[in-house]
């Protein structure tokens, strides 16, 4: 029994941290998200070089062959630096080709989201609103795809795109290029600018079915939610750390204000909801690679939990800051709306919940 | 990371299995605790000349009272939170004795471990597993809450005797304990931190009396404890003389640890999901209302990040890392938690929650009531929820410490 990270995972997040706060300060956050595309490939270069895009996909196909809890360890520290672009996107789509793809779609596809010359993403949700993979809309006859999907992670940056629709024998899992013909993509204007939400249509669009199906739409969702939570707990740390800092600095009344009991007990009360939080959605990725039949539940649970811990941050630590932290100017913002994202993002708080109390039979 | 019940795991639930259907019967088990048994706080403790002598070789096999050495009749195993869980599920089954809790096991026995002689050691710790020795504890003191170092309790030293002064409260158990370790100021002239030694009494000692305190929940679960002129040997004494502070320190980060297990909200999350399943609100199952539902799904959420927390705990302890704000959070995130999980319980009663513990027509016999209103209980005891903040920033976070509560330490 051991629930604590390996060496090799201490030393992952490490260098990521390390390369993040050298590359990706956020002067240059801030310069990527006001860009028109949202997408720096200079950075994306580096943490390719760094294997981040690797991580999951399998050794065989280029990859390091590692679990969903690596990748999640990644994606916390992505959060801590509020990274640009679309790992997110990328990472699951890499998860559902190598789960549910065709040898030869993992044979084309995986090496090439690895090394980075081609970028994927995962297009679930439709326009009412609904995440679950078995009632999607968007339809597949004769190998052709039509009907649009919203809020697509990073669409408009992705080459291949994974796409939940149904054909004649229900629902199931295709893969579409984007340079196909009868696709078309735009990006929505998001809250959090760091990544792109996009809507994708298709009309008459070849696309190949993956043989993992529905199964495996479940399986890239579920991830999704993993790595959504994990960010949320890399910013959450952010926002703390940022105030620590801040109240030790900033004085009024002739002190610094993290003397005062009412802001230490404030950020005490962060601290306290954080620290348990990120065993959750550990145990939630361990659960996706090695304890199968708890692992939607624990996804739903961990996503639901951490947004919500996300948007208590997001207020406090802003709260806490006074006037400066209301600024555009000051970067509190940025992970403000990261926040915002994550909450929203593969389907809300109280619908995750909904489904995980559905899955414990209640 | 490695959760997984490998080989050697199901080898250990068989071992267990086969110890304890030689060793304890389906008669041993037909066995209910007495009303007057039961306890708010820590549940039925069977402590028969049986369930003693199942304890004792339960513990020589290393089943029970694994952090204990051997040598003072504890299990002597490495921490292994899934070889606890196994063994405590099985233990459940069979209806066997589990370990003795209470304050003597949980507080005074680590404490011993650290501090104590090899005579102390000898004297207390098996007779404290095995239930033959009950404990109480005197740190509370009337003037002396949040600010429990400006304790004014007196020991003064006669021979080979302490003379003991003063007057403690919230001593729970105090009526039925055996003994109390007890926090004395012997050394007046010293900084305030300083001049305590911690101290073990004899309840039958002449001179001290215990007067039960009633609480807010009607029930009267704590006591006052009236010293005077109370003659304790001098090597009562734990620790150096003047050092009490700092033993009383690992006998409180093991209370926290205590009052912060996760358990206890899980018993209560448990049975709230239950009642919710066959407890009707305006014509149907609790559970299928919405709001009810979204809250019961949140809070488990809570409670799995907190059982998970202690497994993270668990391994940073076996690999020898220190916890840092892993363990500054466990008794505010535990309390804060059992009263959230304690509140839907109400809520989940709807009207039927208005009906005291005891009431036949109550849900559970009011057990969730009860549990309710020990929230706040839990939540005080141990060093306030406030005092919990206090720590979790200051030594946590790194902020300043508060300017009044330093100056009194010099």
């Amino acid at each position: 029994m051991d629930f604590g990270l390996s060496q090799d995972q201490v030393l992952l997040k490490d260098t990521i941290r390390r390369f993040l706060d050298a590359e990706c300060p956020t002067t240059r956050v801030r310069s990527v998200m006001e860009g028109p595309t949202g997408h720096d490939p200079a950075l994306w270069q580096g943490l390719v070089g760094l294997g981040v895009t690797g991580l999951a996909v399998p050794a065989e196909h280029g990859g390091a062959g590692l679990g969903l809890l690596d990748l999640a360890l990644a994606a916390e520290e992505l959060g801590y630096a509020a990274t640009p672009g679309p790992f997110l996107a990328n990472a699951i789509a890499a998860i559902a080709i190598a789960e549910g793809g065709s040898d030869a779609q993992r044979a084309r596809w995986l090496p090439r989201l690895a090394d980075g010359s081609a970028i994927g993403t995962f297009a679930l949700g439709e326009a009412d609103g609904a995440w679950d993979p078995a009632a999607v809309q968007a339809q597949v006859k004769g190998g052709r795809l039509s009907g649009k999907k919203a809020l697509v992670p990073d669409g408009s940056t992705a080459d291949v795109l994974v796409v939940v629709a149904r054909d004649e024998k229900g629902p199931g899992l295709f893969l579409a290029e984007r340079a196909a013909a009868g696709v078309t993509t735009g990006d929505y204007t998001g809250v959090d600018m760091t990544r792109r939400l996009s809507h994708v249509a298709f009309e008459n669009t070849p696309v190949e079915a993956m043989p993992g199906g529905l199964p495996t739409a479940g399986r890239a969702r579920d991830a999704a939610l993993v790595l959504l939570a994990a960010d949320a707990y890399g910013g959450c740390r952010r926002m703390l750390d940022m105030t620590t800092t801040y109240s030790k600095q900033r004085e009024q009344f002739g002190q610094m204000i993290g003397a005062f009991q009412a802001v230490k007990h404030q950020v005490a009360n962060l601290a306290c909801e954080l620290e348990p939080s990120l065993s959750l959605w550990w145990y939630a990725a361990h659960a996706f690679d090695a304890i199968r039949d708890q692992s939607e539940r624990h996804a739903a649970l961990a996503k639901a939990h951490m947004t919500d811990v996300y948007d208590r941050f997001a207020r406090d630590t802003t709260e806490l800051h006074g006037g400066i932290g209301f600024t555009w100017e000051y970067d509190l913002q940025l992970w403000f709306r990261r926040a915002i994202y994550d909450r929203s993002a593969f389907g809300d708080a109280a619908y995750h919940r909904e489904c995980a109390a559905k899955l414990a039979g209640w | 990371m490695d959760l997984s019940f490998s080989a050697e795991y199901e080898e250990l639930r068989r071992e267990v299995q086969a110890f304890l259907a030689e060793n304890w019967t389906a008669e041993d088990a037909a066995w209910e605790p007495a009303a007057d048994e039961r306890n708010a706080l820590s549940g039925p403790i069977r402590t028969d000349p049986r369930a003693t002598e199942f304890r004792r070789k339960a513990a020589e096999r290393g089943y029970l009272y694994r952090h204990v050495p051997k040598r003072y009749g504890g299990g002597e195993q490495s921490p292994d939170p899934l070889a606890g869980t196994i063994i405590a599920e099985e233990f459940r089954r069979a209806k066997a004795p589990h370990e003795v809790i209470g304050q003597g096991p949980s507080m005074l026995v680590p404490t011993l471990i650290e501090h104590g002689t090899e005579e102390q050691k000898k004297k207390f710790i098996e007779g404290t597993i095995l239930g033959s020795i009950k404990w109480c504890q005197g740190y509370s003191e009337p003037g002396s809450g949040s600010d429990l170092a400006s304790l004014r309790t007196k020991g003064e030293r006669d021979g080979d005797f302490w003379v003991i002064n003063g007057q403690k409260i919230w001593t729970s158990d105090a009526q039925s304990a055996d003994w109390m370790f007890c926090l004395v100021r012997t050394e007046p002239e010293a900084p305030k931190h300083d001049g305590i030694s911690y101290i073990l009494i004899d309840m039958k000692t002449p001179g001290l009396t215990v007067r039960p305190l009633r609480q807010m929940t009607g029930t009267a679960d704590f006591n006052e404890v009236f010293l005077e002129n109370v003659r304790v040997p001098y090597g009562n004494l734990v620790g150096d003389r003047g050092r009490g502070w700092i033993v009383s320190r690992s006998t409180l980060k093991h209370e926290r640890a205590l009052i912060g297990s996760a358990s206890m909200s899980r018993r209560v999350f448990d049975g709230v999901a239950m009642l919710a399943q066959f407890t009707n609100v305006r014509g149907k199952p609790a559970i299928q209302d919405p709001v009810i539902r979204d809250r019961l799904v949140a809070l488990e959420a809570k409670i799995l990040a907190g059982e998970y927390h202690g497994y993270r705990q668990l391994t940073m302890s076996a690999r020898g890392e220190e916890p840092g704000m892993a363990a500054l959070v466990s008794k505010l995130y535990s309390t804060t938690l059992g009263y959230d999980v304690a509140k839907l319980a109400m809520d989940v009663m709807g009207d039927r929650g208005a009906l005291a513990p005891g009431e036949p027509e109550a849900p559970g016999m009011g057990m969730l009531v009860s549990a309710y209103m020990w929230s706040l209980g839990v939540l005080i005891a141990g060093g306030t929820a406030n005092i919990q903040r206090n720590i979790i920033a200051e030594r946590g976070l790194g902020l300043p410490r508060d300017a009044a509560a330093s100056a009194g330490k010099k």
